[in-house]
């Protein structure tokens, strides 16, 4: 496997020290591993950190800045960061107003973020916390670690982020978070496994014709393999899956995301098909996003995601953000 | 009795077990998990040694409870704060004496099992690294050889269980077929007690 790496062990620090040349208007701790925007702490304003292993690009660095994430802690690839990074950003981002983690539901991001909870709170810094779980391929929740986080997170980041650029309270901040993930649903497939630096070889076997129904954003396997089907056959798979869970009333937003090989022609189709579905079934879509947001290094293949809005959380949406990977309104 | 150099000694080897085991831990972690349980220990293990060679504790504690808050501090994932939260909680256990007796230990090691499950809401059979810890603190009252087996039986026990904790959890009946990584880490960390003492 040809990789556009100097060694395994420095990919993260690679990648930071590009960001920091890329985006002056970050504060990139390369060393401690923190994105921050560069005006925190914002005076009266609630500050959200969110972070999750490296890999899943541009999540979360690239959705720093105003209107969006106050910082972001990237661990190493697909492993969650460490408490002492979470700490840091907290006390980085702090005002006062409280700050808010944006945690994805895996073991290791929800251990790593309440350990940092705890030392925050013992210096003072005001913490809640909303746990992302949003992927409908983790059918039987009591006997797995709870629905993982996927595709959702984008939306709570910039929902909250929204509200909080607003100077909404935390614990409005933190409502708003847990309303979006509570309407929103997401589901993934793979063509392809990845490869991450550190193993060099892809992380699971995938034969040529098949495809892995039900992926995480991680190198891990889905829930069911079968024989390769068409972009309309896994729109109706997806879409489907999603509203057998999800009955929504209100118009959604839509995300068609991309793993992070699956280039921009086929996503595109996909949503065609995916808008197709959701038009057949009646769910009408307010925004849409079509793109690689919430990757899995270089897994082809696509996740859909609904978040249903009211009008306050579609104004949120609309709200300007400026960030590297996420900008509108500015 | 067990002194502060021991379990220097049982840190030491078991970053030296990690290192050798590494790829092997890794593999493990490809079909079930996402391909990177054995880089990840390795990192912490080598920060854990060389912690311990910068401030050289005094009390087998104290030893313990650094390489805890070592691992915490740099192997993420869920394995940093569940063997973090192991070690710190087995030092915290020995308190301030600067011996201890393999009872002693074993009661402390108890203490650390007990804080992982009640940190991971893992029980034995969920196909964790529970399955290996828990058999070995019972088998340690023994021997550190009896200790060894347990642990390493333990983990091979887990290759027909389903998981119900963790990334594996996702894979359902999937994950059938497959020993533990963490099971597996686990009992080279209990396997490094019987070299810690033949130094």
């Amino acid at each position: 496997m040809k990789m556009l790496i100097n060694v395994a062990e420095t990919v993260v620090a690679d990648a930071l020290r590009g960001m920091a040349a890329a985006h002056p208007e970050l504060t990139v701790d390369v060393d401690n591993r923190v994105i921050v925007r560069r005006d925190a702490p914002v005076p009266g304003r609630v500050g959200l950190v969110s972070g999750g292993g490296s890999g899943h690009e541009p999540l979360h660095g690239g959705f720093v800045g105003p209107g969006m994430l106050s910082a972001a802690c990237p661990g190493e690839v697909f492993t969650s960061p460490v408490p002492d990074q979470m700490l840091r950003a907290a006390a980085a981002v702090n005002s006062g107003a409280g700050v808010l983690f944006i945690v994805k539901n895996y073991t290791g991001d929800v251990l790593n973020f309440d350990m940092a909870a705890e030392l925050a709170e013992d210096e003072g810094i005001q913490v809640a916390k909303v746990l992302v779980n949003d992927d409908v391929a983790v059918t039987d929740s009591l006997y797995t670690a709870g629905r993982r986080g996927t595709g959702a997170t984008l939306f709570v980041e910039k929902i909250a982020g929204a509200a909080a650029e607003e100077a909404a309270p935390l614990e409005r901040v933190q409502a708003l978070a847990r309303q979006v993930n509570e309407n929103s649903r997401s589901f993934g497939v793979a063509l392809s496994a990845c490869t991450t630096p550190a193993k060099g070889s892809p992380t699971f076997d995938l034969p040529p014709g098949e495809l892995e129904l039900g992926v995480g954003i991680h190198g891990e396997p889905g829930r069911e393999r079968r024989a390769m089907m068409t972009s309309h056959e896994i729109a109706d798979f997806s879409v489907n899956a999603i509203l057998e869970d999800l009955n929504p009333r209100n118009p959604v937003l839509l995300l068609v995301n991309g793993m992070g090989a699956t280039p921009l022609l086929e996503l595109y189709g996909f949503h065609a098909e995916v808008t197709r579905v959701l038009t057949e079934r009646g769910v009408p879509v307010a925004r849409t996003l079509v793109g690689n947001y919430v990757t899995s290094l270089d897994m082809a293949g696509a996740s859909v995601t609904l978040c249903q809005v009211d009008e306050e959380l579609l104004r949120l949406w609309d709200a300007p953000v400026k960030t590297p990977a996420l900008r509108w309104g500015v | 009795m067990l002194d502060a150099e021991f379990f220097r000694r049982w840190m030491t080897a078991t970053a030296a077990s990690v290192d050798r085991e590494a790829e092997r831990l890794t593999a493990l972690d490809s079909p079930i998990g996402d391909a990177d349980h054995g880089s990840n220990l390795q990192r912490g293990f080598t920060a854990v040694v060389t912690a311990l060679e910068k401030e050289a504790p005094d009390t087998p504690g104290a030893v313990l409870t650094l390489a805890g808050r070592r691992l915490i501090s740099t192997v993420g994932g869920a394995s940093g704060p569940l063997y973090g939260t192991l070690l710190r909680r087995t030092g915290k256990a020995l308190g301030d004496a600067a011996e201890v007796t393999e009872e002693q230990f074993t009661d402390a090691l108890r203490a650390g099992v007990d804080a992982v499950m009640a940190l991971g809401g893992a029980a034995p059979g969920d196909k964790t690294m529970i399955d290996a810890l828990v058999p070995a603190v019972d088998a340690l009252a023994e021997s550190f050889g009896a200790a060894k087996t347990a642990a390493e039986e333990g983990a091979v026990a887990t290759t027909p269980l389903q998981a119900r904790k963790g990334r594996a959890s996702y894979l359902g009946e999937r994950s059938i077929g497959h020993q533990d990584p963490g099971a597996t880490s686990s009992s080279l960390l209990i396997g490094a007690l019987m070299e810690a003492r033949d130094e």
